[in-house]
């Protein structure tokens, strides 16, 4: 069986959540909060907490657009924020600047609307991570398959999701590895295609399995 | 003076069934660094209210962990209560005249505790305003301070703010229910979640049967639909709201309404409330307004478990962690838009939000006229709440904030 030099080292991670300084209570005060924020709070409101929603998938996408929807009543910005896929970016910089362009644009052709007072204001808060190693590794398609079997929702979004960030790259830990470490390229992009949006942290897992299962039969 | 609580074991993998071995791998995983380090809990009551019942299950949690982890209790007089019970009305914005004679007694059994607590272990969690004040003669960078508030701050009186601000700030952390508590503080302040235990008598699964004995023992009708609020009877839970909003509902769909409670009577606000309640019932049989004894975890269980839809209609709330026992029972909710039932219920995915009292009714007729959407919520409620709400998350968040603490964030 194909081997890796280098093994994949499971991880789990751990957030607490910051409570920052800024808030909002009309849009226009939103895309302040956005030209202003930290990039921890940018993460913590599209990033983590995709993952810490991922049960919801018929149109949770980021906090912004939720609070969009449900304390604006603003349901043409909402969607154009949840359409903005973290999978497009590598960097929070590249993310904010998309997210005060549609807040932007949306403001400008609206003014009535950027002003009006929400339902409930929109706080601002920031993720602070903490990572521990698992102590498993893997080095064979085998071993890989066992360790995300047994990794639990926070270990799996961090080399799901929020790779996308450490890497740099526009791909997650899983499929890096399989594509240098294993050289199964062909799987490494099937598991990148894998919809994080449509599919809970559980059925995404089940996916990337059958697709190993399905490489496995191969050799 | 003080006095440390000695817990039974509760065994972490009793909860391996429930939420996966992974989790469980993964809390130890996270806990690994904190092996036989300290931790000293400390609150003011040993027995009743929330703070108490969630430290009753977190502490031995920890141990099991292999977490230097105790419990102390600060001893106070009756005096020392009457005024830490006059500053938690004050925090919650009631009126209050302060006398220099209360704060006097504050910080003189503040010092009569600092005396006979320890108050050396590595991490020192300080719950709620009344053992604020044990900070004071804290050696500077010796151990980690951390100030837990259980209540919302929002709009606190400002004379009480300001006198307990000063030993707020010298706390390494503050720890918040909601962001909309938390104050303008010299120093970080994180959002930290009340919680339930899934193994608890209030939440574990129970047996069908005796589900349907508490709804005969209560003559409740199992086969038509059932809307039900639990909470005390204090006006802040609007139960007179709650019956009005039932009565657009009933307009609409045949249905009975069940609001369950402590019993009021220790407690003459509770007493009033529950007079205004059952006048505003007025009879009316399907209306079923019930006084629990001492709460009563398997009933309160048993009818939130028997609900069509649970609602919390709440005029203002600290966290509201009812909402999150009816979640995890895959209940579909209707709740106001207060306190901490935001974070709980995200409109229109784990529950419907309301604003009032016709807000409520509509919620819950659509709810009643869309069973496929109720059910719906209820999942998607469940799984919020094993994400985000449980006590084992709490255990994890609080392994997280010493881990941050220890390096120095």
């Amino acid at each position: 069986m194909n081997a890796a030099e280098t093994p994949f080292e499971f991880v789990t991670v751990s957030y607490l959540t910051r409570i920052g300084n800024q808030s909002a209570g009309t849009l226009a005060e939103l895309l302040t909060g956005l030209e202003h924020c930290s990039d921890a709070s940018i993460f913590h409101h599209t990033f983590q907490t995709l993952g810490s929603h991922h049960f919801l998938t018929d149109g949770f996408s980021n906090d912004f657009a939720q609070w969009a929807l449900s304390d604006t009543n603003r349901n043409d910005l909402a969607e154009q924020l949840a359409a903005l896929d973290i999978r497009d970016y590598v960097s929070i910089a590249a993310l904010r600047s998309d997210l005060c362009r549609v807040v932007g644009e949306y403001c400008a052709a609206y003014p009535n609307f950027a002003s009006q007072s929400a339902l409930e204001r929109f706080y601002f808060c920031e993720s602070v991570e903490v990572t521990a190693p698992l102590g498993r590794n893997a080095r064979t398609l085998d071993e890989f398959r066992e360790g995300i079997e047994h990794l639990s929702h926070s270990g799996f979004y961090f080399h799901f999701i929020s790779s996308r960030l450490r890497l740099q790259l526009r791909t997650n830990d899983f499929s890096h590895w399989l594509a240098d470490g294993l050289g199964l390229k062909s799987l490494a992009q099937s598991v990148d295609h894998i919809d994080i949006y449509t599919n809970t942290l559980d059925s995404a897992r089940a996916k990337l399995l059958r697709l190993i299962d399905r490489e496995g039969r191969k050799a | 003076m003080s006095e440390t609580l000695a817990l039974s074991r509760i065994p972490l993998d009793q909860y391996a069934e429930l939420l996966g071995a992974s989790e469980i791998e993964e809390l130890r995983a996270l806990a690994k660094p904190l092996r036989g380090r300290s931790i000293e809990m400390i609150n003011s009551t040993a027995v009743g209210g929330g703070v108490a019942e969630i430290l009753n299950r977190l502490v031995p949690l920890a141990e099991e962990l292999e977490i230097n982890i105790k419990w102390d209790v600060m001893k106070g007089g009756e005096d020392f209560f009457e005024v830490t019970k006059s500053f938690h009305n004050a925090l919650h914005g009631a009126p209050y005249h302060a006398s220099p004679k209360d704060f006097e007694i504050f910080l003189a059994y503040s010092e009569r505790n600092r005396a006979t607590l320890p108050l050396d272990a590595e991490f020192v969690v300080i719950h709620d305003p009344q053992p604020t004040g044990l900070i004071e003669t804290r050696p500077p960078g010796a151990n980690h301070w951390v100030w837990r508030c259980h209540i919302d701050l929002s709009h606190p009186n400002r004379t009480v703010w300001d006198f307990l601000e000063k030993f707020v700030s010298r706390y390494d952390c503050a720890l918040f229910s909601s962001p909309e508590f938390s104050r303008q503080l010299p120093i970080p302040q994180y959002l930290f979640y009340p919680a339930i235990d899934p193994l608890s008598e209030k939440n574990c699964d129970l047996d069908p049967q005796f589900v349907s004995q508490v709804l005969g023992r209560y003559q409740i009708d199992p086969q038509r639909t059932i809307l039900t609020q639990i909470s005390r009877f204090d006006r802040l839970k609007d139960p007179v709201g709650v019956i009005r909003a039932y009565r657009i509902v009933k307009r609409y769909f045949d249905c009975q309404l069940v609001l369950a409670g402590g019993s009021a009577s220790d407690d003459p606000e509770g007493a009033m409330v529950l007079k205004e309640v059952l006048r505003e019932a007025d009879s009316d049989p399907d209306i079923k307004v019930l006084e629990l004894p001492a709460w009563a975890p398997l009933e309160v269980n048993a009818l939130q478990r028997a609900a069509t839809v649970v609602i919390q209609k709440s005029l203002r709330e600290g966290f509201g962690l009812t909402v999150s026992e009816a979640l995890w029972k895959r209940k579909p909710v209707v709740a106001s838009a207060v306190g901490g039932i935001p974070v709980q219920i995200i409109h229109k995915h784990t529950g419907l939000l309301a604003h009032s009292v016709e807000g409520t009714a509509y919620q819950i007729r659509f709810l009643l006229s869309r069973p496929e959407i109720a059910t719906k919520l209820g999942e998607q409620g469940h799984q919020h709440v094993k994400e985000n709400f449980l006590i084992t998350q709490k255990l994890r968040r609080y392994l997280t904030l010493f881990l941050t603490l220890a390096r120095g964030s």
